[in-house]
């Protein structure tokens, strides 16, 4: 099982939102700027990569049932966005890969894993 | 077994206020999670009054969301006092919008909204018609179908 805290390792990531637990599993990936995409096509469960930073993203992937959020390319949420997220016991993280570099850490992670399956 | 409301609210939105969009939306979550109804059930409430809400953020003046809760299932309707739709055939197309390049910035207006409210419900009913803006009924039924 894939935890927020090979996600974290795996992306160089720094957790925005501390006490939040790292045990969660994230068994899919969705990576979009556009949060009706989120709405529409995200699995409860996932984890979201993105390059928005505002508090929508928190809201959708909170009305979404997202594990958790990576905000890519540097890109860091205010400090009130990230009490929200904290209030809706969300977990944030914060990478400065890019979004492709990203995607492709975790995609060698998740099928490293599913080869040792 | 009965079917009357054990909860009704009333959640007014108003137009334009995108600092407090998704307010709505996540008490509605909430409310239905104290309840004790299915997380399937409450996703699709959340996600669909999270789209209905963000509609009435974008193009109207202001709007109500009505919520009513039965043991069997959760009803919204959603009144706004906006431009309304002349072509409803055409916005319910997926990827049809009128979005404004803001919008667009925020993550949104990517013409899924009505699509996907749709998608989560049970039942869907919208009338609307220039100048005398949009209504919709949004039906889920308790352990319904999944999106």
């Amino acid at each position: 099982m894939i935890t927020l805290k090979d996600i974290l390792t795996r992306v160089d990531g720094e957790l925005l939102t501390p006490g939040s637990p790292l045990d969660i599993p994230c068994s899919k990936i969705f990576a979009s700027d556009l949060m009706s995409d989120v709405l529409t096509s995200a699995e409860p469960g996932s984890l979201l990569l993105t390059g928005l930073a505002n508090p929508h993203v928190v809201c959708t992937c909170a009305l979404a049932d997202l594990a958790a959020v990576v905000f890519v390319q540097g890109k860091r949420p205010d400090a009130a966005v990230i009490e929200q997220a904290r209030s809706r016991s969300l977990p944030l993280v914060a990478t400065r890969l890019p979004m492709f570099e990203a995607c492709s850490r975790l995609a060698a992670l998740f099928g490293r894993r599913s080869d040792d399956r | 077994m009965t079917d009357r409301a054990v909860l009704r609210r009333e959640f007014p939105v108003k137009g334009g206020d995108f600092a407090k969009a998704g307010v709505v939306a996540c008490r509605i979550k909430d409310l239905l999670k104290e309840l004790g109804l299915d997380v399937g059930t409450v996703r699709r409430a959340a996600i669909a009054s999270y789209e209905a809400e963000m509609n009435i953020i974008m193009y109207a003046r202001e709007g109500l969301v009505k919520l009513a809760v039965s043991p069997r299932r959760v009803r919204i309707m959603v009144d706004d006092k906006g431009p309304g739709i002349p072509d409803v055939d055409l916005a319910m197309t997926e990827g049809y919008s009128t979005a404004t390049p803001e919008m667009r910035e925020l993550g949104f207006g990517a013409g899924m909204g009505l699509p996907n409210i749709k998608k989560n419900a049970d039942r869907f009913r919208i009338e609307s018609g220039v100048g005398r803006g949009t209504h919709l009924e949004i039906i889920i039924n308790a352990n319904g179908h999944q999106p």
